[in-house]
């Protein structure tokens, strides 16, 4: 029954033991010694920092993004909306979850493309937003916001009005009762939603190479030393980066509760 | 309620805005599929039917399509077998390992899809080598569409407790009866949430396929194949927005369910 589970394990380990094998210069075959080369080389060559700096600030800057945008939505969808408008919304916001993420992206390029409505727009204004990390980073974010806008969604609705009553019988005015009741129980749900967006984003070359122009992310990186390169061993070193990085940051969420609220 | 009236009418309106900048693109894909202009200029230029003629007829798309829906149909299958003896088994039963086996079944979901994606080719490739096609795209594909099949049976499972199969076995029922005439039943409409899920996670799956494909082509590999060649844009433009149109299927799969909510939430 767990055959599959099985060769999972064995593949991701068969990955990073291959992290630590070089490929000969000439003939691009695997050479099987022991060796720390390309982690050598990943922490040496300054691409590949600058590389990861710039995944790990969109990723955040995607997650910041989605949160501040998923936030008037969920609290209108539990606390605002009348049950029949709930439902409604709820289906008008996981509709484009179903849609294709391909579509999606495409849909972005088609956005940002230099005849395109974004910038027919933009341009009276004499401004040009063309493909870039700024495009990227609103496609990721408009791609991973139902991610953000469900968990957020729930956490809400879990609030009970009598609380934000109480809080406003105690003398709280809105903004108030927003930063010291609301945020404070809404928190995990916000964490829970950025596990999606942050590694949705770190494992994504897709949408950078449709709207991002020329610019990187470390799954280009690992793409083009894989395929391209077919270096499989610094490929393997590289993909290691957003497996830590995930690992790091699931350990810093785990504190907040956020991994219950999956 | 604590919200003023003015708080509420900016909720109203900023949720309005958010809603519309989530299908305006959408719409943008679907409107110029029936642009004139090659290039798409905006604003269109006439309406034509044309492009979507010239879809029709390539073969290339179409077989593309038939290989994406019968890896799709393939890997729901397998996941849907396996997502629920999985289930079955770490809800029924307490054995050694039972926390490693259900993070394990999560972990292909929670990597990043180009590890899952390099870790299969170098399975396949250097360690067993086999060669990529149909049989590696389905075997990968359904490793991580399982997870959609387990969480939706587990959830089932919880909720519904054991107590009916137990009361089924003391009237004397075996296991399989049990399990046709009552474990089934209950979990149906979990296992079609799921296997809906896993199909549209299949169909739609671009970079864990990348790896594992080879030469086969998928729909979304064809469309990413010529998303960069201007002279195709018009026909993956009209694919674009017939995929649009598709995905209002499972959404109408979902209302039509009596237990639509899980359906629709089912994906978080």
């Amino acid at each position: 029954m767990l055959w599959l589970g099985v060769a999972y394990l064995v593949a991701l380990g068969g990955l990073f033991v291959t992290a630590f094998w070089t490929t000969n210069e000439f003939s691009n075959t695997l050479v099987r010694v022991w060796n720390t080369d390309n982690f050598e080389q990943l922490f040496t060559l300054d691409v590949y920092r600058t590389i990861t700096l710039r995944t790990i600030g969109v990723a955040v800057a995607v997650t910041v993004i989605d949160a501040i945008v998923a936030f008037p939505i969920a609290l209108f969808m539990a606390k605002v909306a009348s049950q029949r408008w709930q439902r409604i919304m709820l289906i008008a916001v996981l509709m484009p979850l179903w849609a294709s993420y391909l579509v999606k992206a495409y849909a972005w390029r088609a956005m940002f493309s230099s005849t395109g409505p974004v910038n027919s727009l933009l341009d009276p204004l004499g401004l040009h937003l063309g493909y870039g990390l700024p495009a990227t980073v609103i496609t990721l974010a408009y791609l991973w916001l139902p991610y953000m806008i469900l968990p957020m969604f729930a956490g809400l609705e879990r609030v009970p009005d009598s609380v934000l009553e109480a809080s406003a019988d105690l003398g709280a005015r809105g903004g108030t009762t927003l930063r010291r009741v609301i945020l404070p129980i809404l928190a995990p749900a916000v964490f829970a939603g950025s596990i999606f967006t942050f590694s949705l984003t770190l494992g994504d070359y897709i949408a950078v190479k449709i709207v991002g122009g020329t610019n990187q992310l470390l799954g280009n990186a690992v793409y083009d030393s894989a395929l391209t390169g077919s270096n499989l061993p610094f490929a393997a070193a590289l993909a290691t980066i957003p497996v830590v990085i995930m690992l790091v940051y699931l350990a810093a969420v785990r504190r907040t509760g956020a991994l219950d609220e999956l | 309620m604590i919200l003023s009236r003015t708080a509420k009418a900016a909720l109203a309106a900023v949720t309005g805005l958010v809603l519309l900048v989530i299908y305006a693109p959408l719409a943008l894909v679907v409107v110029n599929s029936f642009n004139t202009s090659r290039s798409f200029s905006w604003p269109p230029d006439g309406f034509t039917t044309k492009w979507w003629n010239v879809a029709w007829r390539n073969t290339e798309v179409r077989d593309a399509l038939g290989l994406s829906l019968q890896v799709a149909a393939v890997s729901t299958v397998i996941s849907l077998v396996l997502g629920t003896m999985a289930a079955l088994a770490l809800q029924r039963y307490r054995f050694f390992g039972r926390d490693a086996v259900s993070l394990l079944i999560i972990l292909p979901i929670a990597l990043p899809g180009i590890v899952t994606g390099l870790a299969f080719q170098s399975l396949f490739k250097s360690m067993l080598g086999i060669d990529l096609g149909f049989w590696t795209i389905v075997v990968a594909h359904a490793t991580f569409c399982i997870v959609t099949v387990f969480n939706n049976v587990l959830a089932r499972l919880r909720r519904v407790g054991g107590n009916l199969e137990e009361a089924s076995m003391d009237l004397g029922a075996g296991t399989f009866t049990t399990f046709r005439l009552v474990t089934f039943p209950m979990l149906r409409s979990a296992l079609l949430a799921g296997g809906l899920l896993a199909f549209a996670l299949s169909f739609d799956e671009i970079i864990v396929t990348t790896f594992t494909s080879g030469t086969s082509r998928t729909l979304p590999i064809w469309i990413l194949d010529h998303m960069f060649r201007p002279n195709d844009a018009p026909v993956v433009n009209v694919v674009a927005a017939a995929l649009i149109f598709a995905s209002i299927i499972p959404i109408w799969i979902a209302q039509r369910l009596s237990q639509g909510n899980e359906l629709v939430g089912a994906k978080t």
